[in-house]
């Protein structure tokens, strides 16, 4: 297996201004992503979770190149992201697709389904014919379960679902290499939900696509994705594999989170003893000092103030950014 | 007798483009303290059931059937009537906290009001109580932060914010619509838990509105399942996770991942949620089911009883739904 995509040591900041402020004093910076390292192998999907505000949709943007980056190396297939030039980027933009959270939203409602599915193959291979054009976008259509004779309505006469497909369809005409899906099924229903989750999972094994998939339902990422990031305050807190992750987490916050999830069955969820994480997310203007989740640690010892934790192996590729950390089974019922 | 009992509530709305029916002939009932869940996806008619009891209705809405609480029917009642009633006897809270608080107006404000118009208190009086009721949702230093207004608080507090002017009245019945929805998994854990305990120390039915199953199982003992402004099935909690006893609510089930099993592949209900203005005649499911039969797209099952406590609306016999 060969590493599609290397991220090292990536961190994005802002700038923000207190309104009202002189333009002349220094902006505050706020760490949306800090220090994030880690690697996806080609085909396989990466997940990201972590709470509203954890820095999940900045990493994927950074990633797209909508955001700039202030510091680390995106290297994809050998090609450093982060240095290129408008004009490499362009290119590279072919193998690196996108898909959105509100799936209405994300499509020019001017635009016929056909023009929005084929607006990648205009800008990218302005050569192509029209009928060679229209020919891709039904292939696509019928790829994604879209009728191919709907090809001249317009994105409102289209479902939530609909139009969450016809989103896929725009993102892989291109035939890239990396899908980022950035919170995909979260507006959609629970019936449709498991439809558009069946559908990627079906073109991630017949594309051979590599997938960074973020959602903060965490059930929905460990059934799609090989290896799960967590992420808190812009920083990774924890990265293993799908299954190791979600049963035997080891980091502090994962077992928070992972225990906050309710499962559809009752006798279990009334069983489950749950430590409930107090409080709410930091400010990422003021993030604490050492290790970022100290504020509502349950296991908070002195010394996590002092020095931000290393983020390690604990064995067989599980990373952990915590010094006391310790595998627990937070799923099993404890009555 | 039941604290509300609905009784065969439709709901229509008129639209330039013809009459959507929301919700087609529901009825159930809620005990003192119980807690019920309807579940059901978007247009499922589960808020426009709830928002036609408390006459909260959008202006081309108009409800009929019975919706009796305590005895009196809310549904024939005058404004000024159902006004006493709102927020004193029944209490609603919304999904999204940061509409239903107005932002220019400071919380103290806000809260003051409802005990000064329900509970004749004076202003000092009503912002003491509204003080102790925000210690009791717990937001930290209360004393100070009730004079702040609705954007200086997160998502999750002020969520707490509306359960704690919810309850102000000591209401007897809260009917909560996607409480959590917006809110992120570990803010949600912390405010079904608040819920939970609102409901052991005053005793309060809830009514919780939700799409997600996973809430439903740990906090409700009876859960509706609604489809196309119908009850599909309803039941206590227990039993309908353990034996769902209709094609939907088993395909429902079952298009959920779950994190304590690995699936290979979900199963999934094919087709989209229904369009309310051409309902079909029959059964609303019967284009997406599986287990269609040839009478079920002309024929309305009825909702009968069966088993204990339970109720459903399907033509397949319980035992061949697979």
């Amino acid at each position: 297996m060969s590493t599609i995509l290397s991220v090292r040591d990536l961190s994005v900041t802002f700038d923000v201004r207190k309104p009202g402020s002189w333009p002349w004093t220094a902006p505050n910076k706020l760490h949306a992503v800090s220090q994030m390292s880690f690697d996806l192998e080609a085909g396989q999907c990466l997940g990201v979770v972590g709470e509203s505000g954890s820095g999940k949709s900045t990493l994927a943007r950074a990633i797209v190149g909508t955001v700039p980056s202030s510091n680390g190396v995106i290297d994809f297939e050998g090609h450093d992201l982060a240095a290129m030039n408008p004009a490499q980027r362009r290119v590279h933009r072919r193998d690196v697709q996108m898909i959105f959270q509100d799936p209405l939203a994300a499509l020019n409602p001017r635009m016929t389904v056909g023009e929005i599915i084929a607006e990648p193959l205009v800008t990218h291979e302005p050569g192509t014919s029209k009928a060679e054009r229209k020919k891709r976008v039904q292939e696509l259509m019928e790829k994604v379960g879209l009728l191919p004779n709907l090809i001249n309505r317009y994105p409102h006469e289209f479902s939530g679902g609909q139009c969450q497909r016809i989103g896929i369809a725009r993102a892989l005409i291109m035939k890239p290499k990396l899908l980022i899906c950035d919170e995909p099924v979260s507006a959609l229903d629970v019936s449709v939900q498991a439809q558009v989750v069946n559908l990627l999972m079906e073109l991630q094994r017949d594309m051979g696509l590599s997938m960074i998939f973020i959602a903060h339902d965490l059930s929905v990422v460990k059934h799609i994705s090989d290896q799960i990031i967590v992420m808190y305050l812009g920083r990774q807190m924890e990265m293993a594999a799908a299954e190791t992750l979600t049963t035997r987490p080891e980091h502090p916050y994962s077992q928070a989170l992972i225990s906050s999830v309710p499962i559809p069955d009752p006798a279990l969820e009334k069983a489950r003893v749950r430590p409930i994480l107090e409080g709410e997310l930091p400010s990422p203007l003021a993030p604490p000092s050492g290790c970022v989740f100290r504020t509502r640690c349950p296991k908070l010892q002195a010394s996590c103030a002092a020095a931000l934790p290393v983020f390690e192996d604990v064995g067989g590729g599980h990373f952990v950014a915590c010094p006391f950390h310790a595998a627990e089974d937070v799923l099993a019922a404890t009555a | 007798m039941s604290l509300l009992e609905i009784d065969n509530m439709r709901v229509t709305f008129t639209t330039a483009d013809g009459d959507v029916n929301a919700v087609n002939g529901v009825s159930f009932g809620i005990d003192a303290g119980e807690t019920l869940a309807i579940v059901g996806e978007s247009g499922s008619g589960k808020s426009q059931t709830a928002f036609a009891a408390m006459g909260l209705l959008a202006k081309n809405g108009r409800a009929t059937g019975t919706a009796r609480f305590d005895g009196t029917d809310l549904l024939t009642m005058s404004q000024t009537q159902i006004n006493r009633i709102r927020s004193k006897e029944i209490a609603m809270i919304f999904q999204d906290p940061m509409t239903s608080l107005n932002p220019y107006i400071r919380i103290s404000e806000q809260m003051a009001e409802v005990l000064m118009l329900h509970n004749g208190l004076s202003k000092t009086d009503a912002i003491a109580e509204s003080v102790k009721m925000l210690d009791a949702v717990k937001i930290p230093d209360a004393r100070n932060r009730i004079r702040s207004f609705p954007h200086e608080f997160s998502g999750g507090m002020r969520q707490r914010i509306m359960i704690a002017m919810s309850l102000l009245c000591q209401p007897r019945l809260l009917i909560a619509d996607e409480p959590t929805t917006a809110l992120d998994v570990t803010v949600q854990a912390q405010i079904m838990q608040l819920l939970g305990e609102i409901r052991d120390d005053f005793g309060t039915a809830i009514i919780l509105i939700t799409h997600d199953l996973g809430v439903v199982a740990g906090f409700c003992d009876r859960t509706l399942v609604l489809y196309g402004g119908q009850i599909m099935e309803d039941g206590p909690t227990q039993a309908l996770f353990d034996n769902p006893s209709h094609p939907y609510t088993r395909g429902l089930l079952k298009a959920v991942p779950r994190l304590d099993r690995a699936e290979a592949e979900l199963l999934t209900i094919a087709g989209e949620p229904p369009d309310m203005s051409r309902l079909p005649q029959g059964c609303p499911f019967s284009p997406r089911c599986a287990q269609v039969q040839n009478t079920c797209p002309s024929l309305r099952p009825e909702l009968q009883a069966f088993g204990s406590e339970r109720r459903r609306a399907c033509l397949l016999p319980v035992e061949e739904v697979a």
